[in-house]
């Protein structure tokens, strides 16, 4: 009773500064002048369209690089805690058991083999949601979107794949390399700002090119790219992480 | 349109982002079972970043993206804040990241203890 109203209390507490946040709010008119600086400078220094996206890949990309690192670090976990684990359980499963267990595997793997519309819509469906999570990220600069909303197309495309074809399989070691290597030229391009260009993450070691092409905006398609890359297939590693819990938990502790 | 005057757009989202900040505290905590806490917290979430969003607002500005329709010399006067949009797409991707860590703390939970409710957790209190 005590722990509900102390709840209560603290609930009422915030709900009186956000009431008194709410009713002292009035809509701006005008930029702040952060916002005022990228808004106008932000397409000449960047040569990127899309400020926001000018904002996180270059005026604050060493905050996406720490995001990335955020997202790479639990991806790991997830990674670390949903293991096989290999040990044997202590009471070892008699002949008996065992027979029943592998027959109840037998009728998990067989019982839900996908339709052949299933398979077809698959085939048919998954490149192009790729393709569009590629279309994606490689014009962030240009129009909304970018590295992570392309990445978590991808990852949705896996989940897709996952979800209709759940026998298939996803090569762990493809994603860790893909993942990897991407993560490491991100870091790269930075660095290769800080001998060719201004500094850090600085885009403007590449020619900017012609304002508003797919190919200009100097590093960015390059690190977006590197990031939807990245991201993708982090979440996919993330999403086949928990399926195989999923199908260890039926399966019995195999 | 005097109503839409007196409650402008932002203040709208700015409410219901709070509302929804109150509503997850409140699930996180108020519910026993840890998936709640987590939709909890995702709830939370998703009100701070509405928060942030309607903060950055400004009165008829449009997408910070430079094109026809938002020529570049006058874009400073037809834009909204494209400061907190980026830092409400980082925090996005963190609130997934941290879901992501507390769902698989949930299922490791549920394979050791066979529960998922918390007060049934009592091995850790001191």
């Amino acid at each position: 009773m005590i722990k509900r109203m102390f709840i209560f209390i603290i609930l009422a507490l915030l709900a009186i500064i956000f009431f008194n946040l709410a009713s002292n709010y009035s809509e701006s008119s005008s930029l702040s002048k952060l916002g005022h600086y990228y808004v106008e400078k932000g397409p000449q220094e960047i040569g990127a369209p899309n400020l926001v996206t000018a904002i996180v890949v270059t005026y604050r990309g060493l905050d996406t690089l720490g995001e990335v690192t955020v997202l790479f670090i639990s991806a790991a976990g997830v990674g670390l805690l949903l293991r096989r684990t290999r040990r044997r359980p202590p009471d070892e499963p008699t002949q008996h058991q065992q027979s029943q267990k592998q027959r109840s595997k037998k009728i998990i793997s067989t019982h839900k083999a996908a339709s052949e519309i299933v398979e077809t819509a698959t085939e048919l469906l998954l490149p192009m949601i790729i393709l569009f999570g590629i279309y994606v990220f490689m014009n962030g600069h240009l129009s909304p979107g970018g590295g992570f909303q392309g990445g978590a197309i991808i990852a949705s495309g896996t989940m897709f794949l996952l979800l209709a074809l759940p026998e298939s399989h996803l090569s762990r070691l493809m994603i860790a390399i893909t993942e990897s290597l991407s993560g490491f030229s991100y870091v790269v391009v930075g660095v290769l700002g800080v001998m060719l260009a201004g500094g850090f993450l600085d885009n403007r070691f590449m020619s900017l090119g012609t304002y508003g092409e797919l190919f200009s905006a100097g590093a960015i398609p390059l690190i977006y790219t590197f990031v939807g890359l990245k991201v993708g297939f982090e979440l996919s590693a993330v999403l086949d992480r928990f399926r195989q819990e999923d199908n260890s938990e039926d399966s019995g502790s195999v | 349109m005097n109503i839409l005057n007196d409650f402008p757009i932002s203040l709208i989202v700015l409410c219901s982002g709070f509302a929804l900040m109150l509503l997850g505290l409140w699930g996180m905590l108020t519910q026993r079972n840890i998936i709640r806490i987590i939709i909890g917290f995702s709830l939370m979430d998703t009100g701070i970043h509405m928060v942030m969003v309607s903060i950055g607002y400004v009165t008829g500005g449009t997408a910070p993206i430079i094109n026809d329709a938002v020529p570049m010399n006058d874009a400073v006067n037809m834009v909204v804040d494209p400061v907190p949009s980026a830092l409400v797409l980082t925090a996005i991707v963190i609130g997934l990241g941290v879901t992501a860590v507390m769902l698989s703390f949930a299922v490791r939970i549920h394979k050791t203890h066979k529960t998922l409710m918390i007060d049934k957790l009592t091995e850790s209190k001191w």
